[in-house]
């Protein structure tokens, strides 16, 4: 197991040595030196090598024979018994992958009086397994720790997604531990390697600057959480049937380790960024809190909601509610107007899948050009009222 | 009371960059730091510490170099650190580490906390808290940013959820994330500095937590890294000429033609 370097071939060019994301490698009597603690044997060395030199042994603990797992869930998160979009996502994308092995996509649905169950189906799920019972009321993990094992270990699916949500960040780790598998966190990108029958999971690391392409190959289930909104969701199809199956939940078999003593509320939140179809956000180019006022008036002009980069939100200019980005929330609206934005890899991390973006920004290199689709180079400060105005009369 | 607190060190955030023209990494130097959020775990554990007595016992598993981040721990207040340190731990994804910091938290053995960050800069994952807590059969709470009372053995706290926050029981030990709201992370003492100057800190190998093979390191590990590449970027925007009043009518007829307004 390991990595090497190919003293041969290696010409000491150097290449390879700003690649290591965690500077392990060195240039020494014209070769290169690859500390070996440390490397995740990522590979990335390997590619920058012109010249074969770097080798890279991984060793499979356990081969996987005959391996019986087949079809792809998806773990429908709800919230007092409304399903999350961030489902219906996923369920249209593992539509695709379902198809691409031939096998069927299944939506596993744990809950207390989950409501429009139909919706699954429309959005593509051929088979659903329904827990609807009193101790999942709340989002306490332990019972859907418990119950999303047993039924993987009772019915072998070879792909289980989840949103990368809070929930599903904190609760979807333990059924990994427990079936000792792999997961991926935090997905932007899956498809299949259809020769190997392999997932392969794409997602940003290093704070969004690299993107790492991650296989699950000797262990069962393949398991990612998959960030809300960078997948679309198909069009409902109302015509569509699947089989429903009421789990025979036995409640002796779930307890709790923790205890929910309180829930209240965070009644700021007014806008729901996520579900908005038009954002204007604010960045540091407004210079002060006064000056959100601006971002509000456009967004009400709009009918918007209101968005931000980090910098306001940790000056106290705007709540934390409203941050877009890699430690804020991603969102996919049809129209993301940023003001005063650089365009830093956090924050388009959490909003460049939106259908149209405008940039106002009054220095034409900034990187939020890159992503735009329409650009006004320009003092905010002028052009950001007239808009509001121009679109009062519209 | 004796806290666990779970630290990684990282690539210091200003260093990783990309170059935008050659499309590559630029590193100035190898200087790494303790992951940000992991110093508010640190800082609770020492909190808890001064409150209810014990002792903090800082932990990381990295390359030797990570001994630099256990000797800043110690200036600011863990009184125990241990570097676990193997080149059987290379090449570990979030399963393998969580195994190899459960194997650890065994041997030391008497605990009744154990506090990791809510997630890395660089991995970013998250993960090995949950997983590490699945290891050990213990309790788990994540996004902890109160702990409102330790009593008959058990732990209170305030954690964040999507649309508010919860108040949280378990029975100790038990395994909890936090956030970084949850305390203001205090700078180096001078006592702390001379102790850590001085400090041993020893380093356990596999052998020495009794791993078993193909469980830790990269063959212990699930997942693959099969790719790495940047996220190519050019301009694509359409510029919108004029003076401003000219710049804004064009954005509005743009608007109307793409149907949004
Ligand atoms: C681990 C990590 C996580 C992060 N997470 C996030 C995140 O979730 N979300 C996020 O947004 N950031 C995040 N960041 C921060 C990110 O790196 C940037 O610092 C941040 O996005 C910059 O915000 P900004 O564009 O508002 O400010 P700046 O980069 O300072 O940009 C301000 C822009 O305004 C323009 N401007 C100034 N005056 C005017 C004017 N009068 N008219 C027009 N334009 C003007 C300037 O040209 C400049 O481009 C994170 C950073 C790290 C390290
Ligand atoms: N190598 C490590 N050594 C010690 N603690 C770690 C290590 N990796 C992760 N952790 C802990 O687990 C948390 C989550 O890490 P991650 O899953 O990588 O995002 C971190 O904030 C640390 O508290």
């Amino acid at each position: 197991m390991g990595i090497s370097v190919d003293k041969e071939k290696c010409t000491g060019c150097g290449n390879c040595v700003s690649t290591c994301l965690f500077g392990l490698i060195d240039i020494v009597d014209e070769k290169a030196r690859i500390k070996e603690a440390g490397c995740t044997l990522c590979g990335a060395c390997r590619d920058a090598c012109a010249f074969e030199a770097i080798r890279i042994e991984k060793e499979i603990a356990e081969v996987l024979v005959g391996d019986e797992h087949r079809g792809v869930w998806v773990f429908t998160e709800q919230r007092n018994g409304e399903i999350k979009n961030v489902s219906y996502e996923l369920l249209s994308k593992g539509r695709e992958l379902a198809d691409t092995l031939k096998t069927e996509l299944c939506a596993v649905c744990l809950g207390y009086n989950i409501k429009d169950i139909g919706q699954l189906t429309a959005y593509g799920a051929d088979k659903i397994y329904l827990v609807d019972d009193p101790s999942f009321a709340n989002q306490s993990e332990d019972p859907y720790v418990t119950e999303l094992v047993r039924l993987i270990k009772q019915h072998k699916p070879e792909i289980v997604l989840a949103g990368a949500t809070p929930f599903g960040r904190s609760f979807f780790p333990r059924v990994a531990a427990i079936l000792k598998t792999g997961l991926t966190a935090d997905c932007t990108g899956l498809d299949i390697d259809t020769e190997k029958r392999l997932l392969r999971q794409t997602r940003p690391t290093f704070g969004g600057n690299v993107m790492a392409t991650i296989i699950c190959p000797a262990k069962r289930p393949q398991m990612s959480t998959v960030r809300p909104r960078v997948f679309k969701k198909n069009q409902p199809d109302p015509a569509r049937k699947s089989q429903l199956i009421k789990v025979d939940f036995n409640k002796e078999s779930i307890s709790s380790k923790t205890r929910l003593l309180n829930f209240v509320a965070d009644l700021t939140e007014k806008v729901k960024l996520e579900d908005a179809d038009i954002i204007v956000a604010g960045g540091r180019g407004l210079g002060k809190p006064e000056n959100f006022q601006l971002i509000r008036d456009l967004a009400s002009a709009l009918g918007a909601a209101v968005g931000s980069s980090r910098p306001p939100v940790d000056e106290g200019w705007i709540p934390y509610s409203h941050q877009v980005g890699q430690t804020g929330k991603t969102v996919c609206p049809k129209l993301y107007i940023a003001v005063g934005i650089s365009g830093a890899v956090q924050h388009l991390a959490g909003m460049q899948t939106a259908d149209c973006i405008i940039a106002i920004n009054d220095d034409p290199n900034a990187p939020i050009f890159q992503v735009a689709n329409y650009g006004i180079v320009g003092d905010l400060f002028k052009v950001v009222p007239l808009l509001t105005e121009k679109l009062k009369t519209v | 009371m004796n806290i666990i607190v779970c630290l990684k060190q990282v690539p210091g955030t200003t260093e990783v960059k990309i170059d935008p023209t050659s499309n590559t990494l630029v590193r100035q130097g190898i200087k790494s730091v303790v992951n940000p959020l992991d110093s508010y775990a640190l800082e609770e554990g020492v909190r808890l510490k001064e409150h209810y007595g014990g002792k903090v016992i800082a932990i990381t598993m990295g390359p030797p170099q990570a001994t630099e981040i256990l000797r800043d721990a110690i200036s600011t207040g863990a009184d125990d650190t241990i570097l676990l340190s193997d080149i059987a731990f290379a090449g570990s994804d979030t399963l393998a580490t969580s195994t190899t910091l459960a194997k650890a938290i065994e041997k030391i053995n008497k605990y009744d906390l154990v506090i990791c960050g809510r997630q890395t800069l660089d991995g970013d994952t998250g993960q090995v808290g949950p997983e590490l807590a699945e290891m050990l059969g213990l309790p788990f709470i994540a996004y902890v940013s109160k702990i409102e009372t330790i009593a008959d053995g058990k732990i209170k706290v305030q954690r964040m959820v999507e649309d508010g926050y919860e108040t949280i029981e378990a029975a100790l030990p038990a395994v909890i994330t936090v956030v970084k709201e949850i305390n203001v992370p205090r700078l180096p003492s001078l006592r702390g500095l001379t102790r850590a100057k001085s400090a041993q800190i020893p380093t356990w190998t596999a052998q020495e937590i009794g791993t078993e093979k193909g469980t830790v390191g990269q063959a212990g590990s699930a997942t693959w890294v099969v790719k790495v590449f940047y996220p190519q970027r050019v301009q694509t925007a359409e510029m919108l000429k004029g003076d401003p009043e000219a710049q804004v009518e064009t954005l509005i007829e743009k608007l109307k033609e793409a149907k949004i307004i």
